[in-house]
């Protein structure tokens, strides 16, 4: 039987379930591979430890989906739409077709997931039971034989599902229906049991009495770390990425998750960025089992310190910088570096903030504007062609007239990036007005070619 | 400095300051290196371990282009790393680094909100190991000021609140009183004027409008250089010049 068809077998007209002999029948020089249920539940476990980048808690949903709870995750991603869209382009690169939704619970985001055209999908938090309601009943992760009983009774949406009264329809097909109907509409918890790499460095402990203060959670929060650090100092390693998962008595999971831009080991600190976070915990009933461990390690050892009698050591902010970007965002946090190119926009690249310090920097032929506008703005100008500067020029409605003028300083697009960029020039000039403010202005085109460019004049930054 | 007039001001100011600065140590000052401006500023230059508000005059208000500048030019004079907090990304780091702030020196940080940035201008004037810490602020409150310098205070680190706007209208707010220590308003003036045709090097009009335990002042002054550093314009160095043009205006 067929189980599994790519895309091009699929157009071709074969379709998950029609025997194996049909389809060689239909199709000739169909490549046919015996499915292998074991190997694929191991790739999907394997999938899932990968998705432990993005978020603590994910597990594989066999047969082929992952789960993944974002809460408190997203936003170190660039946000929850831009955590799946790019977690889709990277399994696209690598050759895994994938879908991603999400949605208030496990079972909204399974439907959605399967069912929304678009291959990335978000709801708005909350309007999940309210937009599931109009999904068809396959995707209620049922039996195909309940099903196909529920199609015999005429119900095609959940919604249609979820209007009927609960009592005559688990009186026929038991508790399972119910259950899986709250579960897509948010009603009903379900955990999601995070997977754990096999090596992983761990520190649990439970609790007797459920604890919920917050001074309680960051004592033994405290507590683990320690334990923690004396693991890692074991083994050499130093944390770079730390989960701490609170498992309530009420079956849900709550995380914190913290990243640092070196390896640390240092127990103070550690336990001061996970306590900066305890705020986003919601214990609920209370907390029986805290678990600490870290989920990416890297290498770290003892390192001589620079004394002071030779030079002053440098003082370390990685510190520093794990705790910007935990509040807000890696991708938040940077550098600027040079990069070898002379359109303006181009010329400087983001870099880590604990990249290694190169010594580089730009060319110092021209003045460079303070402020670089995102995108230049269009000015009205009175200006000679070829190649002098505007005598007066409009921008927001304001009329300036020129009274100094450097230029033009010519850059010339590049052609290896676009076409269009082959032959594309701008002439910047450095302007000043009767004020005394100093502008950034250019013309697109060298003022003879009409091919070079549009001949309109743009602002494009502001001199202090 | 200004000599003190009698030794009872001079006593009271030192008393003054021991109280202010807390039992931790002497607070040290950064040199402009022009004599001008340090005269006027009470230990002759701007006060490590301290908050100052920079903000543009004119369109700069919006721009704040010649006060991140300035801003930059006394970052890029202190020691070790500067962190620039930010909510939208608009610096152009050649700039900065035409300034005298190298780029393997700044560390961005682009803050989603006010509060965030705030709260990141706070942790970085805490840590102690950042040489400056600039943040491109539009509301300061007498507050969340009073928060900084403390911090400021704590760990010896200059803090620089680039205040900034989305609207002239709201620059009005620039005249709230804060605790910053000093306040500086940067006018972009005509350039250096050149033999040729070309625009010089940057003038600006440099106000201090506030000052602790210092007075006001104004002065007239060529942009950063590659050091950081600012300088009196050689036209106006010795004051004839200024004192020359007013006669002519005079005669005229």
């Amino acid at each position: 039987m067929v189980l599994a068809a790519d895309r091009a077998a699929l157009r071709a007209g074969l379709h998950v379930g029609m025997p194996a002999t049909k389809a060689q029948a239909l199709v000739k020089g169909l490549i046919v591979k015996d499915a292998e249920p074991a190997g694929d539940t191991q790739a999907l476990e394997r999938l899932a430890l990968w998705a432990l980048r993005y978020a603590p808690i994910v597990a594989a949903d066999p047969p082929d989906g992952l789960v993944i709870d974002t809460t408190g995750a997203a936003h170190l991603h660039g946000g929850e739409g831009a955590m799946v869209k790019t977690m889709v382009e990277r399994l696209a690169a690598s050759g895994i077709a994938a879908r991603a939704a999400i949605a208030d619970s496990w079972g909204s985001a399974y439907a959605f997931a399967r069912c929304a055209a678009r291959p990335v999908f978000v709801v708005p938090p909350g309007e999940s039971a309210k937009a599931v309601l109009d999904l068809p009943i396959a995707v209620l992760r049922l039996p195909k034989d309940m099903i196909d009983a529920l199609r015999v009774l005429g119900f095609e949406r959940i919604g249609e599902l979820a209007s009927k009264p609960r009592a005559p329809l688990t009186h026929r097909f038991g508790p399972e229906l119910g259950r899986r109907l709250d579960q897509a509409l948010g009603r009903l918890n379900e955990p999601i049991v995070p997977v754990r790499p096999a090596d992983l460095v761990e520190v649990r402990r439970g609790f007797a009495e459920p604890i919920g203060a917050a001074e309680t959670i960051a004592r033994y929060t405290s507590k683990l770390v320690t334990q923690l650090c004396e693991a890692l100092e074991a083994k050499g390693l130093g944390a770079r990425r730390l989960d701490l998962l609170f498992h309530c008595v009420d079956n849900r999971i709550e995380a914190i998750r913290i990243g640092t831009a070196l390896p640390v080991r240092d127990a103070k600190r550690l336990t001061r960025l996970l306590c900066d976070k305890i705020e986003t915990v919601d214990p609920g009933f209370g907390i029986e089992l805290m678990s600490l461990a870290v989920t990416l390690a890297e290498p770290l050892s003892p390192r001589q310190t620079i004394s002071s009698l030779i030079e002053e050591p440098e003082t370390d902010v990685s510190g520093l910088i794990d705790t910007l970007a935990n509040r807000v965002g890696e991708s938040r946090l940077y550098r600027f570096a040079p990069f070898a190119s002379d359109v303006p926009e181009r010329s400087v690249q983001r870099v880590a903030p604990t990249a290694p310090i190169t010594g580089e920097t730009w060319p110092d032929h021209w003045p460079r504007p303070a402020r670089l506008l995102p995108n230049p703005e269009s000015i009205e100008t009175v200006a000679l062609l070829p190649d002098h500067p505007p005598v007066t020029f409009t921008w927001r409605g304001v009329r300036r007239r020129v009274k100094r003028a450097d230029g033009p300083e010519r850059v010339f697009g590049e052609w290896w990036k676009r076409d269009a960029e082959l032959i594309a020039v701008r002439d910047y000039f450095q302007v000043e007005d009767e004020a005394g403010e100093r502008f950034w202005i250019y013309r697109a085109g060298d003022g003879e070619d009409p091919d070079t460019g549009s001949h309109r004049w743009f602002l494009h930054g502001i001199f202090g | 400095m200004n000599a003190p007039a009698h030794p009872v001001v001079a006593e009271l100011r030192e008393r003054i300051q021991r109280l202010e600065s807390g039992p931790a140590r002497r607070r040290t000052t950064l040199p402009f290196g022009v004599k001008e401006i340090d005269r006027r500023l009470p230990g002759g230059g701007l006060a490590l371990g301290a908050l100052h508000e920079v903000a543009g005059g004119g369109d700069g208000v919006i721009d704040g282009a010649a006060a991140a500048l300035f801003a930059a030019g006394i970052a890029a004079r202190t020691r070790g790393k500067v962190l620039w907090c930010v909510t939208r990304q608009d610096l152009f780091a050649p700039a900065i680094a035409q300034a005298g702030l190298g780029p393997d020196r700044v560390i961005y940080v682009e803050a989603g909100d006010e509060k965030s940035l705030l709260a990141c201008f706070e942790e970085g004037l805490r840590h102690g190991g950042l040489g400056a810490v600039v943040a491109e602020v539009a509301r300061l409150s007498m507050m969340a000021s009073r928060r900084l310098q403390l911090a400021a205070e704590s760990s010896g680190a200059i803090g620089i609140a680039v205040r900034r706007w989305r609207r002239q209208t709201e620059a009005a707010d620039f005249g709230q009183p804060t605790a910053s220590v000093t306040r500086w308003r940067v006018t972009a003036l005509p350039s250096t004027p050149l033999p040729v045709p070309g625009v010089g090097r940057a003038r600006w009009q440099v106000e201090l409008i506030r000052c602790r335990a210092g007075e006001s002042a104004d002065f007239e002054v060529e942009a950063c250089d590659a050091k950081g550093r600012l300088a009196i314009p050689s036209d106006l160095a010795d004051g004839s010049g200024e004192k020359e043009f007013r006669r002519r205006r005079a005669a005229g």
